[in-house]
């Protein structure tokens, strides 16, 4: 079955607006303004069991339903396309080689929220990207398709970009509102979520920009038809994996959900790098727990991950050898947060470059026993935040500690890296 | 002091704007790429246009890893330190950078060329190890190329 993401793509080029209509873009938009209510947009896109595909997998027909329709004033609809999670490049390589699905699904996602104005954040270094939205936009104008009156109907949609300046926090979806009202961007405290009182406290969607991208291609085929792409019962869709780190050929691609781990690699990346065995792998962007051997034929989908005791998370696989020393890439990881930590509260702020200190210490072979049950007790308190950050940056070092206690030891026993 | 003429098309950007300060990144860009960094001075004209404090104008500025509130280099190389970038051995690479360079990160060349600083993940982790050089994204880096990236960026305007 054709999948619904990267099917316009050119190899070397982005797909033209011409091109993207030939081959059935804005057939889900004209579906939907021509005998679709908001509700039943809504409805398909709930049905479909489409879930977040910028990390967190929340349900997004559920997150639409907590939009309350009856107050007055504006609601908004903001892509997330703040990509900066380590391992994650699939947003960049959709935007490259195509805009439109994107333009189209927030076009479907504005309709059924009844929002007037969207905007799309993107990250510093994303000006391909931009840049395709843009010209997308003006020519989605051009044809009736955004904008005002769309397709002659009482329904108008404006569409702005936000280009940032750089900072990973920014992708969080409440510090990603400050950002684009021109705070400084710290998270905020929730209840009340973004939902009820987001941007200029109005209600408020924030979706990735995979996540919108697939909402034509439900619109158009139905909520079972996509239901149907996944290889697992429990799963919905298909999911842009991106590869890095030992596998013989790095690549952003689409499969269907439930498309095994070894698979992944086998498949798609022709396997691991120079004959190297598999050590382990981030599944899903930083801030994921390691998945290990036996994991091998695991179907990547949302509960089953979960199930693993890891995250599918955004997708960013990051693949270690047997020669990549894990206490090294969990303190490549802790560096990551510490350094991104907005620093609004106290336990990431003073927590994240605490346990950097104590990782630094045990693979320079200067660890002690007692560093362990100190690590344990990060995993646990750092909880206590506004956001995900600190949370998300204990989730390797917790499987670090729970999968790969051994190696942990061998450094402070054998005072050094068993691997350098 | 900023040209007349970008005085007035920052004004129209802030107009066009919801509310004013959602301009303020777009303000602090473009002033950067007037002065090659936020100066104190843009900061108060950031502050004026967009009808905020330079302490509000500097919360923000102060956030952003692409905002240089001190001087830099002609042009910045960001190099990505990330996990990615780390497997594919980012280390030697940054190290190389900091000898042919001689600066530390942070450092600015004695020339006044380069600014080297170490930033995270951008994106290319399918092409790790990755830097950017004044904007320009550069991918499967090894020491020979960047020898040749330096070298033609160097004549590049």
């Amino acid at each position: 079955m054709e999948l619904p993401l990267f099917r316009h793509n050119r190899p070397d080029r982005v797909v033209t607006f011409d091109e993207y209509r030939e081959e059935g873009g804005f057939e889900g938009l004209k579906k939907a303004f021509s005998g679709m209510s908001p509700n039943d947009v809504q409805q398909a896109v709930l049905d479909s069991g489409l879930r977040g595909r910028g990390g967190a997998g929340f349900a997004t027909g559920r997150k639409w339903s907590f939009v309350p329709r009856d107050l007055p004033g504006p609601r908004w609809l903001i892509c997330n396309c703040d990509e900066m999670e380590p391992g994650t490049y699939k947003d960049r390589v959709l935007l490259e080689h195509n805009p439109y699905s994107l333009i189209e699904g927030m076009t479907l996602a504005c309709y059924a929220l009844g929002v007037r104005h969207a905007f799309i954040f993107i990250r510093k270094g994303y000006e391909k990207a931009a840049a395709n939205l843009a010209r997308g936009i003006e020519e989605a104008k051009q044809a009736g398709l955004l904008g005002e009156h769309i397709l002659g109907s009482e329904h108008s949609i404006e569409l702005d970009l936000h280009l940032s300046a750089g900072r990973y926090i920014c992708g969080e979806e409440t510090a990603l509102i400050n950002a684009l009202e021109g705070k400084r961007p710290n998270p905020r405290s929730k209840p009340p979520f973004p939902a009820v009182k987001g941007l200029w406290q109005g209600p408020t969607v924030v979706n990735n920009v995979e996540t919108l991208a697939n909402v034509p291609a439900i619109v158009a085929n139905g909520a079972a038809w996509f239901k149907g792409l996944a290889l697992n019962p429990e799963g919905a869709g298909s999911k842009l994996f991106c590869v890095s780190g030992s596998v013989k050929n790095r690549a952003c691609v689409e499969l269907p959900i439930g498309t095994t781990l070894g698979d992944i690699i086998d498949g798609a990346c022709g396997g691991m790098r120079d004959g190297k065995k598999f050590k382990a792998c981030i599944p899903g962007g930083a801030s994921t727990q390691f998945l290990k051997p036996e994991h091998w034929n695991l179907p990547m989908d949302y509960e089953t991950v979960a199930k693993a005791g890891s995250r599918l998370g955004s997708g960013g696989v990051i693949v270690f050898d047997e020669g990549h020393c894990l206490v090294e890439a969990t303190l490549n990881l802790i560096n990551f947060f510490a350094r991104e930590s907005c620093g609004w509260c106290t336990p990431c702020r003073e927590g994240l470059p605490y346990v950097k200190e104590i990782l630094t210490r045990i693979e320079n072979g200067r660890g002690e026993e007692d560093d362990i049950a100190i690590l344990r007790e990060h995993v646990k308190y750092l909880n206590y935040t506004f956001c995900a950050l600190a949370p998300g940056a204990m989730a390797p070092l917790d499987g670090l500690l729970r999968d790969f206690e051994d190696e942990v030891r061998e450094h402070i026993v054998k005072r050094k890296c068993p691997l350098k | 002091m900023i040209p007349e003429t970008l005085k007035i098309s920052l004004e129209a950007r802030v107009a066009s704007a919801i509310t004013a300060r959602e301009a303020a990144v777009d303000v602090m860009k473009e002033l950067q790429a007037h002065y090659g960094w936020l100066t104190d001075e843009a900061v108060e004209e950031a502050a004026t246009l967009l009808g905020l404090s330079p302490l509000q104008v500097e919360e923000l500025a102060t956030f952003y890893e692409m905002i240089y509130r001190r001087p830099v280099g002609k042009k910045v190389i960001h190099v990505c330190d990330s996990i990615s970038c780390w497997c594919a051995d980012c280390d030697k690479i940054i190290q190389y950078l900091k000898d042919k360079l001689g600066v530390g990160l942070g450092g600015t060349t004695a020339d006044g060329m380069f600014t080297l600083i170490p930033c995270c993940c951008m994106g290319m982790c399918g092409d790790s190890p990755a830097m950017s050089v004044g904007g320009t994204p550069y991918g499967r880096l090894t020491t020979e190329l960047v020898d040749e990236i330096l070298e033609a960026e160097r004549h590049k305007a």
